[in-house]
């Protein structure tokens, strides 16, 4: 049966998105008729993604667990499909890449039959280890570590670290700890802040940027974006946490400095793939966006962080 | 019968292994042909080009886009061949065949007002590699000069199956639709002006290089 599981203050909260995406349609439409002069398409696309993208996540946290799991497997099915679009792939590991798209069921599977054991050593261990196996038996030996790494390191990013937002989501269910309306709260949490992270760091650097934190990767990434980003951030985490988690305010806080810090790493790790590369967006899948790896990039690296700290802590 | 297995391949076959299995972005899907007698070139790397190029179109026009295929490798066999020429619905051509005119079947077509899909460079060949083009086209093309000739890039399809491969692997797919190409009296001209067109669409379906400061 489909069973509706918001508690109120998720309820809140998700309320508090779509009200943030009304008035973000409504500016834009103002904008438009007072300066019809500027172009606003890149904008408009950008807020018309967002509502999608939300529209999505929400199916995540409704409280349909088996709904969600195939939400977030099409979410890694996608990731890991622009990745390998834009990585060098060989020929002859045709069959390889197959493979390596079958560990994307599977991993959520462990996580819906409430398997943690297996869901945090599979991607690491299992198919770490089978991958390479079968790619001997095909007997290619021009590129092989570099077609192995490569792809081993593609699934850890967007099949590995991204299905921790799914591990998130069930964590009472994995450990038999609190109630299940907690795991989609915390998840909420974790999404939300990342993606307000990246706003905010924006936004700062914007404002106040003067001194280049990374040159060579990202050139418009500044020290006092970084920093003013990472407070704020800390802020909210402080703000939200008493709403959305069990967290005690000091852990609160550091939940949202934990979230800053690693987002921003995350942002620009995935910049420096796309600069090795010799790309700017990773892929085209979301109009004013890039790509879905553009978009989840910060989350890569705060989901499984987050996920430890909670698991850590308090399940 | 035959339009409705065809519009069924279009609609449970090609379009859910193109757009969701694979995915795909078009730039310019408005400069297709809506209406024929038209011609679609297009570079080809995998049996996939032909389910992307059907996947573009309305499903309503489905019976009208005709794809002309090389006769011996697809009906090589009885199966094979019910299968291309009722549920794929190719026009076969005879390859290096001396006995009758090769593209009478496809001069049939665009006089009946299909549109029509050529693989100019005649065979897969190597994966997203360029072959030479043949001049077949330019043939077909001296007895109906005003038709109009989309041509159309396909990125990334040679990657998901190329040649002796049977499983579509999912990579996303890019492509590029240029603007109708005018016939030329030189048969040289229009290879070149074809080949030209094509590497041009290419470097569209290529990704935008980072900014450099």
């Amino acid at each position: 049966m489909f069973k509706l599981l918001l508690p109120p203050p998720l309820l809140w909260a998700l309320g508090g998105v779509f009200l943030l995406l009304v008035l973000a349609s409504i500016t834009i439409r103002l904008l438009e008729t007072r300066k019809p002069e500027k172009n606003w398409l890149e904008l408009k696309l950008r807020i018309k993604t967002w509502w999608w993208i939300v529209g999505c996540f929400s199916l995540t946290i409704l409280g349909n667990i088996p709904i969600a799991l195939v939400v977030f497997a099409l979410i890694s099915f996608l990731a890991l499909k622009e990745y390998l679009t834009l990585c060098a792939t060989r020929t002859a590991d045709h069959v390889v890449l197959f493979w390596a798209y079958l560990s994307i069921p599977l991993q959520y599977y462990w996580l819906g039959i409430h398997w943690y054991g297996m869901f945090i050593i599979f991607i690491p261990v299992y198919i770490f280890l089978f991958l390479p196996m079968r790619m001997v038996l095909i007997g290619e030996t021009q590129g092989f570590l570099k077609a192995a790494a490569s792809l081993q390191w593609g699934l850890m990013i967007s099949v590995f670290c991204l299905s921790h937002m799914a591990a998130v989501l069930t964590l009472p269910q994995l450990t038999g700890i609190g109630v299940p309306e907690q795991g989609a709260m915390m998840l909420f949490y974790l999404v939300t802040l990342t993606q307000l992270n990246d706003v905010a760091q924006y936004l700062w650097g914007k404002s106040f940027g003067k001194r280049k934190i990374a040159p060579k990767v990202s050139p418009n990434k500044t020290l006092e974006g970084f920093v003013g980003g990472v407070l704020t951030t800390g802020f909210l985490g402080w703000l939200l946490g008493p709403l959305l988690t069990p967290f005690s305010p000091l852990h609160a806080t550091l939940a949202g400095l934990l979230i800053g810090t690693m987002g921003f790493i995350g942002d620009i790790v995935i910049s420096a793939v796309k600069r090795d590369i010799g790309v700017k967006d990773s892929g085209r899948l979301l109009p004013g966006h890039g790509g879905i790896l553009d978009r989840l990039d910060s989350l890569t690296y705060t989901a499984p962080l987050f996920f430890h700290y909670v698991h850590y802590l308090y399940f | 019968m035959k339009n409705l297995l065809r519009i069924l391949f279009v609609m449970l076959l090609a379009r859910p292994v193109v757009r969701l299995w694979l995915g795909v972005t078009v730039r310019h899907q408005e400069r297709l042909p809506d209406s024929g007698p038209a011609i679609v070139i297009a570079n080809h790397n995998s049996h996939l080009d032909i389910l992307a190029l059907y996947s573009l179109f309305p499903l309503g026009l489905i019976p009208r886009v005709r794809p002309a295929a090389a006769a011996d490798y697809f009906l090589k066999n009885r199966w094979m061949a019910w299968f291309a020429t009722n549920v794929v619905g190719i026009i076969p051509v005879v390859r290096g065949g001396m006995r009758r005119d090769p593209l009478a079947d496809c001069r049939e077509a665009l006089h009946n007002g299909d549109i029509l899909v050529l693989f100019p460079e005649g065979t897969r060949g190597e994966p997203e590699a360029l072959s030479d083009i043949k001049s077949g086209i330019w043939y077909l093309l001296r007895d109906f000069p005003d038709i109009p000739v989309v041509p159309v890039y396909l990125h990334g399809l040679g990657r998901a199956m190329g040649r002796g491969q049977w499983l579509p692997v999912p990579f996303f797919v890019d492509i590029a639709i240029g603007r109708s190409l005018q016939h030329l009296d030189s048969k040289e001209a229009f290879c070149a002006l074809i080949r030209d067109t094509l590497l041009q669409l290419k470097q569209k379906t290529l990704p935008a290089a980072p900014p450099q400061d």
